[in-house]
């Protein structure tokens, strides 16, 4: 999708993080995404490279923690992982509505010096 | 330059770091400094807070606002010229229209005497908040309760942009193959209504509803499905409840 736009936004909030922290240079940044988000991970990590060309981030590493999304069931009070997009509860079969992990565009922490 | 939404962030950040010397840091003294350090922030923090800002100034105007989302060609804007010709009632609608490029969307609102505002997004595939939040400014809030939000032509991008809206309503045309909610799924979960439109060509493309139904079902358990045509006004009575319904719930009297 847009990764270019939220490789922006992601710089853009690491840039003001390390700022605020003192920190002169960013050397890795540890992003959370959602199998749910829309977000093509390869091409954000690329567009993330790309434009912290030239910033207190440049050549920083990245680093992707994805998340497999999960709903809770509320017959079983349980939850589970969708898989391949069906919010079916694979024990009692009813359908859950209640998303609980899966849309996450985060950045989570950051090594910096 | 914007004073609410801060429109220049981004470009303070990137002149931060100009060094007149080149970038000869001190590599033995990083291991002994580096340090981890926690953010947990999210990556669209800046629209969501954009968002919230904008569903507040509709909620305090009682205005009902519908996030329209389609492929290209599958009849938002045919379907936006249809209600606003045949919607009962006195409801005063605004339509604020995305596209790449070219006004011919919101001239043919116009055409109809309405007011609409063009955003033209050059590159972008989707709204985001920002656009609406400046295209708001050049919309008579005062003038309307209901408004349309008709998104850039696209299934995947425009899923993950809340733009502040009541409600979102993702559109398929009977063309486009019955299994398109489980080609694109993220942005059929969360649509609160999904309308088939062209239903007049089902015979024509054997579009089976009971298919739809079941693949709509499968990614977006609680979204309603209406079948209609807006060329023939097929359904269209079905549609208009649902905005009635829509509108009287998303009303809220500011406090």
């Amino acid at each position: 999708m847009h990764e270019l736009g939220l490789a922006q936004e992601t710089l853009a909030i690491a840039l003001d993080e390390a700022r605020r922290q003192g920190a002169r240079r960013i050397l890795c940044m540890r992003l959370r995404i959602g199998d749910l988000s829309g977000v093509v991970v390869e091409a954000l990590r690329f567009a993330l490279e790309t434009v912290a060309e030239n910033t207190p981030a440049a050549g920083a590493r990245i680093e992707v923690d994805r998340v497999v999304p999960a709903c809770y069931c509320n017959q079983c009070r349980c939850e589970f992982e969708v898989q391949a997009h069906s919010y079916i509860c694979p024990r009692c079969g009813d359908i859950s509505l209640d998303l609980r992990r899966g849309r996450e565009m985060d950045l989570i922490s950051m090594e910096v010096v | 330059m914007c004073d609410h939404c801060g429109c220049s962030i981004v470009d303070d950040h990137r002149h931060h770091h100009q060094h007149s010397h080149g970038h000869d840091h001190d590599h033995g003294l990083e291991d002994e400094s580096r340090r981890a350090i926690e953010v947990r922030r999210a990556l669209l923090s800046r629209n969501e807070r954009l968002a919230e800002r904008n569903r507040g100034m509709f909620m305090g105007r009682g205005i009902t606002v519908l996030n329209l989302m389609s492929s290209p060609g599958s009849g938002k804007t045919a379907l936006i010229e249809r209600t606003l010709a045949d919607l009962p009632g006195d409801r005063r609608i605004g339509v604020i229209v995305g596209d790449l490029a070219t006004e011919n969307d919101a001239r043919r609102i116009r055409d109809q005497g309405v007011h609409a505002i063009q955003i033209s997004t050059g590159t972008a595939c989707h709204l985001d908040a920002h656009m609406v939040h400046h295209a708001l400014e050049e919309l008579d809030l005062a003038s309307i309760d209901l408004l349309f939000i008709e998104n850039v032509g696209n299934l995947v991008c425009p899923a993950s942009f809340d733009l502040g809206e009541e409600a979102r309503v993702v559109i398929i045309a009977v063309t486009e193959g019955e299994d398109k909610p489980l080609k694109y799924p993220v942005i059929f979960h969360d649509a609160d209504l999904v309308i088939v439109n062209k239903i007049d060509l089902a015979e024509a493309v054997a579009y089976s509803h009971e298919e739809v139904v079941a693949n709509i079902r499968q990614v977006a358990p609680a979204a309603e499905v209406i079948e209609l045509s807006a060329l023939t006004g097929t359904g269209m009575d079905a549609w208009f409840r649902w905005l009635e319904r829509s509108a009287a719930k998303g009303v809220r009297a500011p406090p």
